[in-house]
C-alpha cells in the first residue's frame, strides 16, 4: 500500500519506558503513526506490544517518555482532560468488552448518551448504519451473550466507531476467530480506513493478518523495536529476532550453565 | 529470623498504608461524583431495584423472625421478675437502636455487597473498566455514582421495613402467644423510644450504606491491584469472600462507635 510523504504525525512516542513493579516491560520506545495510516504493531507474546497499546491509550503510565495524541502530551494529562482526548478515539478490545448488561443497540449507543444530545431517534439510525459498516444489521436487540466471537468482535468495532473517530486503537482483532471471519474483520479495516479516512493502529501477532492490512509494521520484541517499516521493509528485514518471528522459529537464547544452576537452586538474586 | 520478620511487618505496613490511602482517594472521587450533577436517574432507579426492592423479602423474613425471637427471649427474661409490660419498649428499642440497622446492613451485605464486588470485579478482568475510560467515560460517575446514591436511600428505608416487620413478630409472639396485653406492649413501646433512638438507627443505616458500597466497589475496581485479588475467577471469588468479611466486621464495629458517639 502506498505511503503519502507528506502525511502529519497523529502520534508520537518518544523514549517510550514502562516498567510492572520493578520488572522492564518496554525501553526506550521511538514511534512516530501518520495520519491515514493503518499501523499493525506485531510481536510475540510478552513482547509488550498491548502495554504499548495501554501506554498509547493512557491506560499504563509510563516510568519515562512522552506520548503525542493529536497534538496533545498525553502522559502529563489530568484524568479529565485525558477523557476529553479519548472522546476522539475509539478502541475496539481483544474480547469486545461489551456491558454483557446492555444489549448490542444499547453498548453501540453508550457514547452518544454520554456525550451527546441527540435525540433517541437519531441515536438509533446511527446505530443501524454502524451495524450496516460491521454486515450486522438487525442484530441491535441481541444481548452480547447470544452472539459468537467475530461477532462481538464486530460489535465492538461499531461501538468503537460511532462517534466516528479519526483515531481507532484494535487490539488482536483476530485472536480466537477461525480465518474465514478473521480474513472478513481484516477486509472491515481496509475498508474503514478507505471510507472514513481512519487512522488505525492494530496490535496482533497474526502475521498473515498484520501483513493484508497494514501499511507499516512496527515489530516489538522484549520491549524494543527491532523494526518500523512497510511490509516489504519488515520482510527483508536481516535481524534474526525479526526472521524468527515471521518463520515461527523458537528463540535459540543463549544459556549460561551457571545461571541456570542458580535459577533452578533457586539461589539467583 | 528476626531480621526476616521485621521486614514482612514493614512490608506489611506499607502495603496496609497504601490501601488505606487508595481507600480514601477512592472514596473522595465517589463523592464528588455523587455531589455533582447532573445524576443518572435511570441508574440509581435500577440499582435501587437491585439493592433495595430485591431485599424486600429477605428483609421482611428477617426483621419478623428477629421480633418473635426477640418478643419470645424477653417475655421469659421479664417473667422472672414480674417485667412483662416491658415486653414492647425492650423489642421496640432493640429493634430500632440495635437489630434493625445491623441485620438489615448484613443482609444487604451478603445479597447485594457480594454481587456488586463481583459485578464489578468481572468488569475489571474482562476490560470492560478500560473501555468506558476509552470512552472517555469515568467510571467512578458511571458505575460507583449511582450504586452510592441507591444504597444511601436503599439502606434506611430496608431498616425502616424491619423495624416495622419486627415489631409486628413482637406483637405476634408477645400479645398473641404469651398473652401480654395489647395495650401495654404499644403503650411500653411509646414511652420508651423517643425520637432519638429513631434518628440513631437512621444515622446507622445511612453510613452502613456507605461503607458497604465503598468496600464492595473498591475491592471490585481493583481487583488487578489488591494483593488478595489477582485476575481470573479465583481472584474475583476472593476479593468477593473478602468483601463480605470485611463489610460486616466494619459495620458491627461502626455500629458501636455510632452508637457509644450519639448516645453519649
Amino acid at each position: 500500500m502506498e505511503m503519502n510523504e507528506e502525511q502529519s504525525d497523529i502520534i508520537k512516542i518518544n523514549n517510550l519506558a514502562a516498567h510492572y513493579g520493578a520488572r522492564p516491560i518496554l525501553d526506550d520506545i521511538n514511534l512516530t503513526i501518520k495520519q491515514g495510516e493503518i499501523m499493525v504493531i506485531m510481536g510475540s507474546s510478552g513482547s509488550g506490544k498491548t502495554t504499548l497499546l495501554r501506554s498509547i491509550l493512557g491506560l499504563k503510565k509510563p516510568t519515562n517518555g512522552q506520548i503525542e495524541l493529536m497534538g496533545h502530551e498525553i502522559t502529563g494529562l489530568s484524568t479529565k482532560e485525558l477523557y476529553k482526548i479519548r472522546q476522539q478515539f475509539g478502541v475496539s478490545f481483544q474480547g469486545g468488552a461489551l456491558f454483557s448488561s446492555m444489549s448490542v443497540r444499547e453498548n453501540i449507543q453508550l457514547p452518544l448518551c454520554e456525550h451527546t444530545n441527540l435525540d433517541q431517534k437519531t441515536m438509533d439510525i446511527m446505530c443501524r448504519l454502524k451495524l450496516e459498516v460491521v454486515n450486522l444489521s438487525g442484530f441491535e436487540n441481541l444481548m452480547p451473550s447470544e452472539l459468537s466471537g467475530g461477532m462481538l468482535k464486530r460489535v465492538a468495532l461499531a461501538r468503537a466507531i460511532i462517534m466516528d473517530p479519526k483515531l481507532l486503537f484494535f487490539d488482536e482483532p483476530s485472536a480466537g476467530l477461525d480465518p474465514v471471519v478473521s480474513a472478513e474483520l481484516d477486509e472491515l479495516i481496509v475498508k474503514l480506513k478507505d471510507a472514513m479516512k481512519m487512522t488505525i493502529v492494530v496490535v496482533t501477532h497474526e502475521l498473515e493478518s498484520a501483513f493484508r492490512i497494514a501499511d507499516r509494521i512496527t515489530v516489538v520484541d522484549q520491549g524494543n523495536i527491532l523494526i518500523t517499516g512497510t511490509v516489504d521493509e519488515v520482510k527483508n528485514c536481516d535481524n534474526q529476532r525479526v526472521q524468527n518471528l515471521l518463520n515461527r522459529r523458537a528463540r535459540n537464547d543463549n544459556i549460561d550453565a551457571d545461571e541456570y544452576l542458580k535459577r533452578l537452586t533457586g539461589t539467583a538474586q | 529470623m528476626i531480621k526476616r520478620f521485621i521486614t514482612r511487618i514493614g512490608r506489611e505496613f506499607i502495603e496496609f498504608a497504601q490501601t488505606a490511602g487508595m481507600m480514601g482517594i477512592f472514596l473522595y472521587l465517589c463523592l464528588i461524583q455523587i455531589l455533582t450533577p447532573p445524576l443518572k436517574i435511570i441508574a440509581i432507579v435500577k440499582q435501587i431495584h437491585f439493592i433495595g426492592s430485591r431485599s424486600v423479602v429477605i428483609i421482611t423474613f428477617t426483621g419478623l423472625f428477629t421480633g418473635m425471637v426477640l418478643a419470645l427471649q424477653g417475655y421469659h427474661n421479664l417473667k422472672d421478675f414480674g417485667s412483662t409490660d416491658l415486653l414492647g419498649s425492650a423489642v421496640g428499642l432493640g429493634l430500632i437502636q440495635e437489630l434493625g440497622p445491623v441485620l438489615t446492613a448484613l443482609m444487604v451485605i451478603g445479597r447485594a455487597g457480594s454481587a456488586i464486588c463481583a459485578e464489578i470485579g468481572i468488569m475489571r478482568h474482562s476490560e470492560q473498566i478500560d473501555a468506558l475510560e476509552c470512552m472517555g467515560i469515568d467510571p467512578y460517575r458511571f458505575l460507583m455514582a449511582p450504586k452510592f446514591i441507591a444504597a444511601i436511600i436503599s439502606l434506611p428505608i430496608l431498616t425502616f421495613l424491619f423495624d416495622v416487620v419486627g415489631i409486628f413478630g413482637g406483637y405476634m409472639v408477645g400479645v398473641e402467644l404469651m398473652g401480654v396485653s395489647e395495650g401495654s406492649y404499644f403503650q411500653g413501646m411509646y414511652n420508651a423510644v423517643d425520637w432519638v433512638d429513631v434518628r440513631l438507627g437512621l444515622v446507622k443505616s445511612f453510613i452502613f450504606a456507605i461503607l458497604i458500597i465503598w468496600i464492595a466497589t473498591f475491592k471490585g475496581y481493583f481487583l488487578h491491584i489488591l494483593k488478595a485479588g489477582s485476575f481470573g475467577a479465583e481472584g474475583v471469588s476472593r476479593v468477593t469472600t473478602d468483601t463480605v468479611v470485611l463489610s460486616s466486621v466494619v459495620v458491627l464495629a461502626s455500629d458501636y462507635l455510632v452508637g457509644s458517639i450519639m448516645l453519649n
